[in-house]
């Protein structure tokens, strides 16, 4: 048996039948990234004390004969954005270089109590900001499929370490597209639950209105499993809200056909790569022949998705990054003389130009005189995306596009033009403005063997759809 | 060019940043060419649309109420350790890169 490539319920199994132990499956996956990591990068930290303390518990379980939980015995990774007590959380950045977390964020406690084993902390953009893991104030990560090329942003780590088989499952964030495209890029499945599905708490604030907790993994009834473990009511985190969480694994099951899928023209135009566009339109072929109803659907505000997440995002940015004053937590620049020289330098050497950037962007957006030309602007056509989507979904189930209008480009190739490098996210930032969910999927190779994503989109907490339809479109490819 | 290298320093300084005389110039290339991109929202007319600051006040709150009264499932009793006990002293004061063991310590706040 190959351990390192099992699924969730295949590594419960085995060590619930014991077939293997949680602590076997944990030596064999720290052998595989011992082994392969140096060239990839997907991890940052690796929390070895905490995998065997806690393989340990689920091995005692498993030989006393009881039930295992749903993860019990999973090795999974966890995105550098979200803390962990007592494991060095850097958010990508030098400015939390020596970080430990006191407390746990919400989804890591609700994975561990679940019998997750944490085998580490994964490679991110710094402050989840980028397209490509290039922002990574550590080092790059590439692309498993082919090194020379990037994994996607910002969870770039979360996505190469599911593809190359270092983890079964792993905790990544989206606040633009950061799950889904770079599971496209790696060929792993990635999803992103409704705003408020998830609790934020002891997420590394990036957006606050956007920023959202999810899945990445190498099937869709994983990604089932995952959600179902992390979603739900946190009081902690007063965002997160009170919507019952239905069985997603039982739904899987349920029927595609006499489902609408709605595909949009605004998603196939100028921009889209012409393999990626092929891929696309045979799965949703694929999805027709299983009995969907393939529906045409306007989703017109779609060019003003770019530019409206740029002012919003950096906007709450500029505002959550100010708590990094090097006082309470975080690097401080040790020659300077008065507090705000302290200020000033800590925040200088310790963001990398891309958060400065943004910082920069979003300061200027929300500054007087601009408030209304830029952020008050970015709001109400915030409110126009967000209809665009309640009339769409008045006529169908869900929305079929690519995830992403490329398969993954070459480390380097963007770097030096931030716009460029923006409108990487174009197809994904639309369902974060709206609040609604997302799954990417693969759905077939470029000529250069590189994963194209198909990107399915809900309703509000009605992951259950896309996950039925993702879950179909799998089994039948 | 809608950004000046006089805007640079000025929202620098708001956003307690220093820049390098090179960030300087990345920065005020970056920002007009990522702004004129940003303009093509004046492009839509917005005067009667309302704007968003976030989803979470559209779903799962209580319709039939206004104001904060919809987010009644939000809020809980005000009382000493509600949700969880307060971090230690101590563990509160582990990550800073200076105390005296009861306060943070800064450079100083006065010159003279």
């Amino acid at each position: 048996m190959d351990l390192n490539s099992l699924t969730i319920d295949a590594a419960r199994s085995a060590v619930q039948a014991k077939t293997t132990t949680a602590t076997s499956l944990a030596e064999a996956f720290y052998s595989k990234i011992q082994r392969d990591d140096p060239q990839i990068g997907s991890y940052l930290m690796l929390s070895k004390d905490r995998a065997f303390a806690k393989a340990a518990e689920i091995d005692a379980l498993a030989a006393k004969g009881e039930k295992l939980p749903p993860l019990g015995g999973v090795p999974i990774g966890i995105k550098d954005v979200m803390v962990t007590r007592g494991v060095r959380t850097t958010a990508g950045s030098k400015i939390l270089g020596n970080y430990v977390p006191p407390y746990d964020c919400t989804a890591v406690a609700r994975m561990e109590a679940a019998g997750a084993i944490v085998l580490g902390k994964l490679n991110c953009d710094e402050f989840a900001m980028g397209s490509s893991n290039e922002n990574s104030a550590w080092h790059p990560v590439h692309n498993p499929r082919d090194l020379s090329r990037v994994p996607g942003g910002s969870s770039g780590g979360s996505a190469a370490a599911v593809a190359a088989d270092m983890a079964v499952a792993t905790l990544g964030s989206d606040t633009g597209g950061s799950i889904r495209q770079p599971a496209s890029f790696c060929g792993v499945v990635g999803l992103m639950p409704t705003y408020g599905r998830v609790s934020r708490y002891g997420l590394i604030a990036f957006a606050s209105s956007l920023d959202r907790i999810g899945p990445l993994t190498k099937t869709v009834r994983d990604a089932a499993i995952v959600l179902h473990t992390i979603a739900g009511r946190d009081p902690m985190d007063a965002t997160s809200a009170e919507v019952p969480v239905p069985d997603y694994v039982a739904g899987l099951e349920k029927p595609v056909r006499g489902l609408k899928l709605g595909v949009a023209k605004e998603y196939f135009g100028e921009g889209l790569d012409p393999e990626v566009k092929e891929s696309v339109k045979a799965a949703i072929q694929k999805l027709s022949q299983l009995g969907c109803e393939i529906v045409p659907v306007s989703l017109p505000h779609t060019e003003y998705a770019i530019p409206t997440y740029y002012i919003v995002a950096t906007a709450e940015a500029s505002s959550n990054l100010a708590r990094f004053d090097g006082v309470r937590y975080g690097y401080r620049a040790s020659d300077a003389r008065t507090l705000s020289e302290m200020y000033r330098r800590s925040r200088d050497h310790g963001f990398g130009a891309e958060v400065k950037r943004r910082i920069m962007l979003g300061t200027y957006a929300l500054s007087a005189g601009y408030y209304d030309a830029y952020y008050l602007k970015a709001q109400k056509v915030r409110t126009l995306l967000v209809r665009d989507f309640e009339e769409a979904f008045k006529n169908v189930d869900a929305i079929v596009t690519p995830t992403s209008p490329t398969a993954a480009f070459k480390l380097g190739e963007k770097v030096d033009d931030p716009l460029a490098m923006y409108l990487a996210d174009i197809f994904t930032v639309t369902a974060d403005l709206a609040g609604i969910p997302g799954i990417s999927i693969p759905c077939g190779e470029t000529k250069e063997n590189l994963p194209v994503g198909l990107q399915i989109l809900g309703k509000h907490f009605d992951e259950a759809t896309i996950l039925r339809v993702a879950h179909a479109y799998e089994q039948a490819a | 060019m809608k950004v000046t290298e006089k805007d640079v320093g000025y929202v620098a300084d708001l956003a307690n940043l220093e820049l390098t005389e090179d960030e300087r110039a990345h920065m005020l290339r970056d920002l007009n060419s990522i702004l004129e991109y940003i303009d093509r929202l004046n492009q839509r007319d917005t005067a009667n649309v309302s704007p968003m600051a976030q989803v979470s006040d559209r779903y799962g709150v209580d319709e039939s109420k206004t104001g904060s009264a919809r987010f009644a499932y939000a809020s809980r009793e005000d009382i000493l350790e509600g949700l969880r006990k307060s971090l230690p002293h101590e563990v509160a004061l582990e990550n800073a890169p200076d105390t005296d063991g009861t306060f943070f310590k800064v450079p100083k706040v006065i010159e003279r």
